[in-house]
């Protein structure tokens, strides 16, 4: 109870901090003179975001940049680093592995959650469905680790399986299997852990843009004799062609960035590694904080393209307003 | 143009409303339609299934007692069927640093993750409104430029603003925000927060009537009435779905736990705590069931109880992307 009251304690004073500053601006914001209110005001509600955003997020990654030029020691190497990644056995596995994640997650998660948007339409039951498969989305990724590494869980030969996949292969007269253990299938056996979460993301974007298709457009298809997979084909997916390209992009955004899946599960381990495990590694564990710095790197000029085309989606979107 | 007009927002669920969407097909038609829709249903019902066992075994087991859950699988309860509260008990008991102690890091994450939320939400929205409303030169380019900092990976940052932490920001010999508190947590939270938190809030205050602000305007209101008085009360659907989000995300959240917090029982979040439990005593079923559900028992609730803010968020950010 002290524990907690303590605690608390704390919440409250940074709470009342956080305030009296808000307050601080707001006060100085509407006490400007005349001639000079508008920028401040405009400077006000702006500096906290910038200032946070420029000491906490575009100076470090600057400086991230640098460091991926350097050796443990601090001292400049040039592309040392990125040889390194290129060229050793083990970082190439990382990079095999995110190339296969990135593949995989958002094709399968995407095509999976559309499918059953389109299945789920206008089904009895359709609300409780829909929970069942987007409840993934609020389990945590360490969560899901758990639930996960359950699923697979390993006895021997002569014991009872207590995890559901290898009871499900003894049932069928197979021995069971170490599925985290066995490079390189255990790379799938993450995989589908990351699609179980975000195939839920996937289906509530794509149904609710389903559910936007005018009525008309789809009474035309059917009074023209189309039939299901032609509606399909020729109604739903062009109409709901934005929606799509944005769950693709995002889960693929989020598939590049996984991390906690990866941790939690093997740590890396047998030949499982992705580029943003390696980066905590590399930077927190090992002591290469440059290695850790290159692979960070790498990691955010895989995610470049994609945001890039999203934001220029945006912007055409402004144009066209 | 986003990919649903928001008045489509609310027919996620249309059961809801018992919308019948145009008007009745001839019987042949619907006979038809309800054949294929089974199929549909079906196949439904089964990637439903799929979906739920792992975290259903997961909880079914945390019931069961200890010899159990080691000895055989957890679907034997269907005809074995023993009872116990224990597991809950061992995890959540105050003991040594044996123990899990998870009593202590839950509270540790509701201490990290309500201001983390409410500093994020309250910075974001500022920020959002000058870029929605304010009159500046430059405000698209660096409108874009925030937008696109989603992109760099919290791991392009972690190195860097660690150091910050501990040997920059410092008042003689005392850090601002001291090692081993929840305060470098809140600020790292709030900083990675920031990008997403102004680009949704503004997509949703820059479609507040223009007239409104106006209005105000005329009356003689500042930038700072015009927000408190106008735009957060407008804004509070948008507000409380990325709120929603962000409490989640931190909630949820590991890399940044693991780079701020120290990993003490005064600090560190349940999720480490969860994959600590995982690494050292990985064959510890009992705990680690148990464990599990207490660390998603609040994202549960929350995503049961405010489903639909959850669902509203999800569209605002992935369709107008």
């Amino acid at each position: 109870m002290e524990d907690i009251a303590e605690k608390g304690l704390q919440v409250v004073v940074a709470l009342a901090i956080f305030a009296a500053i808000i307050g601080v601006i707001m006060l100085i914001v509407d006490r400007a003179p005349k001639s000079a209110r508008e920028k401040v005001q405009i400077a006000g509600f702006l500096a906290p975001a910038l200032v946070l955003l420029a000491v906490g997020l575009v100076y470090p990654a600057l400086q991230t940049t640098y460091l991926s030029f350097t050796n443990a020691a601090g001292e400049f190497i040039g592309l040392d680093n990125f040889v390194w990644m290129f060229t050793q056995p083990e970082a190439l596995i990382t990079l095999r592995n995110t190339v296969i994640w990135v593949v995989l997650v958002p094709l399968l998660a995407s095509s999976i959650g559309l499918a059953y948007a389109v299945f789920i339409d206008k089904a009895r039951g359709e609300k409780a469905l829909k929970a069942l498969v987007f409840m993934p989305m609020a389990i945590s990724f360490v969560g899901a680790g758990v639930i996960w590494r359950f699923v697979y869980a390993y006895k021997g030969e002569e014991a009872d399986q207590i995890g559901l996949v290898n009871q499900i292969l003894v049932w069928f007269g197979q021995t069971p299997k170490q599925f985290l253990l066995d490079a390189p299938e255990n790379t799938f056996f993450l995989i589908a852990v990351m699609i179980w979460i975000q195939t839920g993301f996937a289906m509530v974007v794509l149904s609710a843009a389903i559910k936007g298709i005018p009525t008309e457009i789809v009474e035309a298809a059917r009074l023209d004799g189309a039939s299901a997979w032609q509606q399909f084909r020729n109604v739903t997916i062009p109409t709901i062609r934005g929606s799509l390209i944005v769950v693709v992009t995002t889960i693929t955004i989020g598939t590049l960035k996984v991390f906690d899946i990866v941790r939690t599960m093997t740590a890396g381990q047998y030949e499982t590694s992705v580029v943003a495990n390696e980066m905590y590694t590399q930077a927190f564990r090992a002591g290469e904080p440059g290695r850790g710095a290159a692979l960070a790197l790498v990691l955010f000029l895989m995610v470049l393209p994609v945001v890039v085309y999203n934001a220029r989606l945006l912007r055409q979107q402004k144009e066209i307003r | 143009m986003s990919a649903i007009p928001a008045e489509n927002t609310n027919k996620v669920f249309p059961e809801l409303q018992d919308i019948e969407p145009g008007e009745r097909p001839p019987i042949q038609r619907r006979v038809r339609q309800r054949l294929t829709s089974r199929g549909a249903t079906a196949a439904a019902v089964i990637i439903a299934v799929i979906w739920t066992i792992p975290t259903f075994g997961l909880f079914v087991s945390s019931f069961r007692p200890e010899d159990n859950i080691k000895g055989n699988g957890w679907w034997n309860v269907f005809t074995d069927w023993q009872f116990t509260l224990a597991n809950y008990e061992d995890v959540l008991a105050p003991g040594g640093s044996q123990s899990p102690n998870l009593g202590s890091y839950f509270v540790n994450s509701l201490a990290i993750v309500i201001p983390g939320t409410i500093f994020t939400l309250v910075i974001g929205a500022m920020a959002a409104y000058m870029f929605a409303w304010g009159k500046f030169r430059g405000k698209d380019g660096l409108f874009i430029f925030v937008f696109a900092l989603q992109i760099v990976p919290l791991q392009m940052a972690l190195i860097p603003l660690l150091q910050l932490f501990t040997q920059v920001l410092k008042i003689g010999d005392m850090q601002l925000f001291p090692s081993g508190t929840y305060a470098q947590l809140w600020v790292a939270h709030t900083i990675f927060g920031l990008p997403l938190a102004i680009f949704l809030l503004h997509n949703f205050i820059a479609e507040i009537p223009g007239e409104v602000i106006e209005a105000a305007r005329v009356d003689g209101a500042g930038h700072s009435t015009i927000f408190w008085r106008i735009i957060i009360p407008l804004a509070t659907p948008a507000l409380a779905s990325f709120g929603i989000f962000q409490f989640l995300w931190l909630w949820n959240d590991l890399l940044v736990a693991l780079v701020f917090s120290g990993g003490g029982a005064d600090v560190a979040p349940i999720t480490q705590r969860l994959a600590e439990l995982q690494g050292s005593r990985g064959g510890e079923w009992q705990r680690l069931t148990a464990g599990a559900f207490v660390s998603i028992l609040i994202p549960l609730a929350v995503f049961f109880g405010l489903q639909r803010y959850f669902v509203r968020g999800l569209l605002a950010g992935g369709l107008k992307g």
